[in-house]
């Protein structure tokens, strides 16, 4: 009699279920053991890393150092030769060998860009400082104030590029979500748009600038606006907006067959079914457009700020390049990680915010 | 008691040409208002195509179904569905799931009762506690019980379920059984229950039709359960008429399983094919054996 051990006790059945369900809510204890021992395996590997660069460094210094002499000697004869030797050993900062920087020399660049940026910012405050009571009078009479117009430090430039790819990124968005929900919900337009979509996505970053630049620059003719920041971050959303886009229009056309029927059954009008159904449904697949596009646009915009003399840490790397000073390959060397962890960030970021929208588990 | 769902000669199929996959074939089928009907049938024999024609995700291929003498013309509130799959939408809690079905039916009510009748209907399922959890952290009975206050809320003429508690444990089933057969005998609302669990059909019909397997699938005959309401699941099995009732179903059913099987291995026709081995030639080390 199996039938009389089913009593109609919802109460019960409802407390268990709750039980279960609860259960599944708790987080997964962590391991410390283990991430611990992650930890180390990840100092360590960063401890190896740093030796291979400092002997890797030392040794091209090393062939810099004699093919230098050697020259002098063939050309100058043995006197110059050692008195080039006598002023590399002296570390005298005219004659250095130019090649990949030590860890130490990229530590101390980073320090010295950071006193750079106290120094300026010490000036900047002077200056605003000094000419405070003229531009509250400037501001009475109607005029523009004065602002400061001297040298970025390194921590403006960092500032600068951020600033660039957030107006990129929202640029982006702003045509790219649009446009991905119409193809996703129409087949004409998905196909009309097609083309389009396959032959600008492989556009190389350099293209969209110069594209831009001819636009923008006829645009702003006549106005006062700051054309190579407007330049550069439109770049940045043009090149990074078709992951988005992309994704947004396969997400809003893949809604899950059940889901469109229960908005079938219940007569959801348009404006609903779009908000209530398709949208939500869409949303995993379009925050993973959008940390794509993050990283595209934090990438693209190095090379972009390069092209386009706009100010940011692009140009900086560039200027640097240029600028050939004996500490500059450090200097350059500093950006690469200081772009590379801010790139890294970005990404947990959009991270984070793509698994509190979801409410599937997103894939890290 | 006039008929409320017609089917007249309805036929299914999907594809067309080569492609063609015949799925139901001659449906009729009337349905008295106020009768609770079950459809069992094997799994894979169209019994979900079937309630699909009901509600009005799917056009018959050939034929007619008819809701009050008229054509079904895609889907109506009139006609609630309980899916097999929940079909709850995950990005809503229990709530707002409910909250969505009773919007799309009365909008014109005001805020406080739309929320009266969101709770009531939550509250009938029990799921007062779980109110503003999402689908995901509910158990798959829970889960079953939020798809049936959704349909319930929304006061169908017809309730159409499409094997809504087999993927549920026996003794979840049980209760959502009872509870499903409280609402339906409260304001008597037409019911067709889809379901592969000949006890559930006869726990809760009056009338339970086996659907014959496909491809091709056509009704069998009808079983009239007799047995007065509500009925009590120990009792049940004491009761003759239930007895007899529930045999003769069996026995179709398991005739009917039978009669497919031969049918299938009828089917196949096998090649008459000798084996080459005899001239050598393409297995020589079987010539060097022998």
């Amino acid at each position: 009699m199996k039938e009389a051990t089913i009593p109609a006790k919802p109460k019960s059945a409802l407390i268990g279920n709750l039980k279960v369900a609860l259960s599944q809510l708790k987080p997964a204890k962590i391991d410390f053991g283990k991430s611990l021992k992650k930890i180390g395996i990840s100092l360590l590997s960063m401890l190896v890393f740093l030796c291979i660069w400092h002997v890797g460094a030392g040794y091209l210094y090393q062939v810099e150092a004699q093919s230098k002499i050697q020259k002098a000697l063939e050309t100058q004869g043995a006197a110059a030769a050692a008195e080039v030797e006598a002023c590399i050993l002296s570390g005298d900062v005219s004659c250095q060998p130019n090649t990949l920087p030590s860890p130490t020399q990229v530590w101390t660049a980073a320090n010295t860009l950071l006193i750079d940026h106290q120094d300026i910012s010490q000036k900047k405050a002077e200056f605003y400082e000094k000419v405070a009571a003229t531009n509250a009078q400037r501001k009475a009479a109607g005029q523009a104030a004065i602002t400061y117009t001297g040298r970025p430090s390194f921590i403006d430039q960092i500032f600068t590029s951020l600033k660039t790819v957030l107006v990129g990124f929202l640029i982006s968005m702003l045509i790219a979500i649009p446009i991905g929900v119409f193809i996703g919900l129409n087949d004409t337009l998905r196909t009309a748009f097609n083309w389009l979509i396959q032959v600008f996505k492989p556009v190389s970053p350099v293209v969209w600038l110069l594209l831009v630049f001819m636009i923008v620059k006829t645009l702003t003719l006549n106005s006062d606006l700051d054309t190579s920041f407007i330049i550069s971050s439109i770049s940045v959303g043009l090149c990074a907006m078709w992951a988005t886009l992309v994704n947004t229009s396969v997400g809003v056309s893949t809604v899950n067959k059940d889901y469109i029927n229960v908005a079938k059954v219940l007569k959801l009008g348009v404006g609903k079914k779009i908000f209530k159904v398709i949208l939500p449904s869409a949303i995993p697949l379009i925050f993973t457009g959008m940390r794509i596009t993050v990283s595209v646009a934090w990438m693209v915009l190095i090379a972009i700020e390069l092209l386009a003399q706009s100010p940011g840490l692009g140009s900086f790397v560039w200027e640097e390049f240029q600028n050939g000073a004996n500490d500059s390959n450090a200097k350059i060397i500093v950006a690469m990680f200081v772009i590379g962890i801010i790139g890294f960030l970005l990404d947990r970021v959009m991270f984070w915010v793509q698994q509190s929208v979801s409410f599937e588990k997103a894939i890290a | 008691m006039s008929a409320i769902v017609e089917f007249k000669n309805v036929s299914k199929w999907y594809g067309s040409g080569a492609n063609r996959t015949d799925v139901l074939h001659n449906i009729n089928l009337t349905m008295k208002e106020g009768e609770f009907l079950a459809i069992v049938g094997f799994t894979g024999s169209g019994k979900t195509t079937l309630v699909n024609m009901l509600s009005g995700l799917l056009e018959p291929s050939e034929g007619e179904v008819l809701f009050k003498g008229e054509p079904i013309k895609g889907t109506s509130l009139d006609r609630g569905i309980i899916f097999q799959n929940y079909s709850l939408l995950p990005w809503f809690s229990v709530y707002e799931n409910v909250a969505l079905a009773v919007n799309a039916v009365y909008p014109s009510w005001t805020k406080k009762q739309k929320d009266e009748h969101i709770r009531k209907y939550i509250d009938m399922v029990n799921l007062t506690p779980a109110l503003h959890k999402k689908p995901k952290e509910l158990s798959g009975g829970m889960r079953q019980r939020v798809a049936v206050a959704r349909v319930l809320s929304t006061d169908p003429e017809l309730l159409l379920m499409d094997e809504p508690l087999g993927a549920l444990d026996a003794l979840t089933r049980g209760n959502l059984q009872e509870e499903i057969l409280k609402i339906w005998s409260a304001n008597k609302r037409t019911a067709l229950l889809i379901t592969n669990d000949v006890d559930e059909g006869l726990l809760m019909a009056d009338r339970i039709i086996p659907l014959q397997p496909g491809p091709n699938a056509t009704l069998g005959p009808e079983f009239i359960i007799d047995v007065e309401r509500p009925r009590d699941k120990t009792a049940l099995n004491t009761d003759p008429k239930f007895k007899e009732v529930r045999t003769e179903i069996l026995n179709y059913l398991v005739e009917l399983g039978e009669a497919s099987k031969l049918t299938q291995s009828d089917t196949y026709v096998l090649p008459d094919l000798q084996p080459k081995i005899s001239s050598g030639a393409r297995f020589p080390f079987l010539k060097k054996a022998s």
